[in-house]
């Protein structure tokens, strides 16, 4: 599936950057997988709304120098320049932030999720609203696949961190525990 | 005895005490949320411990650079500060997180990094200098050292070389691993290397994490053949050694030892620590700074049974890269001064270090004072520039690495002259 789509998505952003567009323009491609409004719609595909441009600057830096893997990713990074890095991370954050999730959230889970954000004190460095700073990433009302897919690489080192904080962090979290943190994080509103 | 375990016992007790942990929590299903500023006790093992729950200490996370190497122009050469007589140019950019430093003995400089996967070689050819990638797709390739024409890399879990390097420098091999007994812990894995008067390669393996109890593979630094061959602990409780040089008079191995985060604002301090014999044991993570016992892994134990520092480098700053000043070109009083690199803190509310200092030391081998040598790199609490590694040029002057800016800086003395060699 993803063989198919992504030749043509490769077109289209050749021909997109080929141009002097505005960058809403060029975007256009990011927006299929990612959401036009900065929430995404598609499987543990996150949402951009309102993430940090110092980390969404990382993570595409990262794409591009092929030390985050994913292929389709790495494929849309490869041409860019230093700018283009530093122009659609800039932009990232201005699409609004991901709509709050329409549930509240089964209490005993969100319960759960909530303690262990505590324990673990996730707002050192994500913010009591999980806001994120500078290179900490917004994860507020993130997508809860996403999240705990991420979680669970983080855990396994299977994604590289730009540093090592999160497979630190992670370390003496157990297995079990990620869906609760997944399902807290992204039903808090 | 040495074991070398990559699951440290430790960590696969924690997992397990956690385990017991959430069944029992689950258990209880508590039907409200546990109220904020009453959080439970962290997992042990978590970074995070010894962190109190309060808004200034929330404020604090780990301080990360830009990925993208600052452009010449952009670099903050004009706001660093040395001492009357001293000048400091860019030596080289455009490196990214360019960390430590190796010099061969045709001139090139070979610059590691951390958080990108490249070893840089600046190449100093007909009186240029040119920045060239010799190893790509490497993993957290932060410690490099130079022998007999030889490069040594360090990734986070093994070491490798590449033979005759100044020769091969337009189309480099791909480096041979010659050692990979390591832990592939991601908190204090990455390494500093150096080569000692002994002709042995010294590798520092760091504890796995802020606080840790570990198995006895970690918080140590080993010594081994430059082949990776009859490894050996040489020193014990060291958290994490980013840095480390001898002594030219006596030949005694000096290394900067960095203290835990969360304690305080003020203490531990990061520690200068001097070894005289080979199995000394420096205290971490039980003893800090010679005089502290730690809090939660402190009970029963006695610094008086650990090797005390010989000097303190200011809490929290991140003290990594030191050298020996051996060379002729700065003015006398700097013979046998060491140069320490202070990356610079991020566990305290006003940011300390960020700097250069000069140590200078006692006839005992003790530090008589710690004074600032190259500053300017903090800015209104902001880093403007880290310095991570000092290396010695064969002129006498000293370079400086900067990993926010991906940046190499050379200090001369005297009338301004641009390097050449």
């Amino acid at each position: 599936m993803r063989k198919m789509i992504l030749p043509t998505l490769l077109l289209a952003f050749a021909a997109f950057s080929a141009n002097a567009e505005t960058i809403q323009e060029r975007t256009v491609t990011c927006f299929a997988c990612h959401g036009e409004h900065g929430t995404s719609e598609t499987e543990n595909t996150p949402s951009l709304g309102g993430q940090q441009a110092p980390y969404a600057l990382i993570q595409l830096f990262m794409f591009r120098e092929k030390l985050r893997t994913f292929e389709p990713m790495n494929e849309m990074a490869k041409s860019l320049t230093d700018d283009d890095l530093r122009i659609f991370s800039d932009f990232i954050a201005t699409l609004p932030k991901p709509v709050p999730s329409a549930e509240a959230g089964d209490p005993a889970r969100m319960a759960r999720g909530q303690a262990l954000v505590q324990q673990n004190r996730c707002n050192t460095c994500h913010n009591t609203d999980f806001s994120g700073k500078e290179n900490v990433p917004r994860i507020a009302n993130q997508r809860e696949d996403y999240l705990a897919k991420t979680l669970g690489e983080y855990k396994d080192n299977s994604r590289h961190g730009y540093d090592g904080t999160m497979a630190d962090v992670m370390q003496p979290i157990a297995k079990e525990q990620i869906s609760d943190l997944a399902y807290y994080i992204a039903h808090t509103r | 005895m040495i074991r070398y375990s990559s699951a440290p016992r430790s960590l696969m007790l924690a997992g397990a005490l956690f385990v017991a942990f959430t069944l029992h929590a689950a258990a209880q299903q508590p039907a409200t949320p546990p109220a904020a500023g009453a959080a439970q006790p962290l997992p042990p093992g978590s970074p995070m411990i010894g962190r109190p729950d309060n808004e200034a200490a929330a404020k604090l996370a780990p301080v990360v650079g830009p990925p993208i190497p600052a452009s010449p122009d952009k670099l903050p050469l004009a706001k660093l500060k040395v001492p009357a007589g001293f000048n400091v140019e860019v030596y080289a950019a455009g490196m990214a997180n360019a960390r430590s430093l190796a010099l061969g003995d045709k001139g090139t400089v070979f610059v590691g990094s951390r958080l990108v996967d490249k070893v840089y070689a600046i190449v100093n050819k007909d009186g240029k200098r040119s920045v060239k990638v010799i190893a790509s797709g490497l993993y957290r390739p932060n410690g490099v050292a130079f022998k007999d024409g030889t490069l040594y890399i360090a990734e986070l879990s093994q070491v490798s070389k590449i033979d005759k390097i100044e020769d091969v420098l337009d189309s480099p091999p791909k480096p041979t691993v010659i050692y990979d007994k390591l832990p592939k812990d991601e908190a204090h894995g990455w390494k500093f290397i150096a080569i000692g008067p002994d002709n042995k390669l010294y590798v520092p393996v760091g504890q796995p994490g802020n606080n840790v109890l570990h198995d006895d593979a970690h918080g140590q630094i080993r010594r081994m053949n430059l082949d990776g061959s009859g490894a050996e602990v040489y020193a014990l409780g060291v958290r994490n050694s980013v840095g480390f040089d001898w002594n030219p008079d006596n030949k005694q191995m000096y290394f900067t030892d960095n203290g835990r985060d969360w304690l305080s604002e003020s203490v531990p301090e990061d520690e200068l620590n001097r070894v005289t014999k080979a199995g000394e044991d420096f205290g971490a993570p039980y003893c800090w700074q010679g005089n502290i016992i730690d809090q939660e892994l402190g009970w029963g134990k006695n610094c008086k049974d650990y090797t005390a520092p010989v000097g303190l480098m200011g809490p929290h700053t991140a003290s990594l890269g030191m050298r020996f000043y051996t060379g002729s070109q700065f003015p006398k009083s700097y013979k046998n001064v060491i140069f320490v690199a202070r990356h610079g803190s991020w566990n305290k509310s006003q940011k300390q270090g960020g700097d250069v200092v000069a140590v200078r030391l006692n006839k005992d081998g003790t530090v008589k004072s710690v004074e600032p040598f190259m500053t300017g790199f903090l800015e209104d609490n902001k880093y403007v520039g880290r310095p991570v590694d000092v290396m010695l040029l064969k002129d006498g002057s000293l370079l400086v690495s900067d990993d926010w800016n991906g940046a190499v800086y050379r200090i001369s003395y005297g009338k301004p002259k641009v390097a050449n060699q």
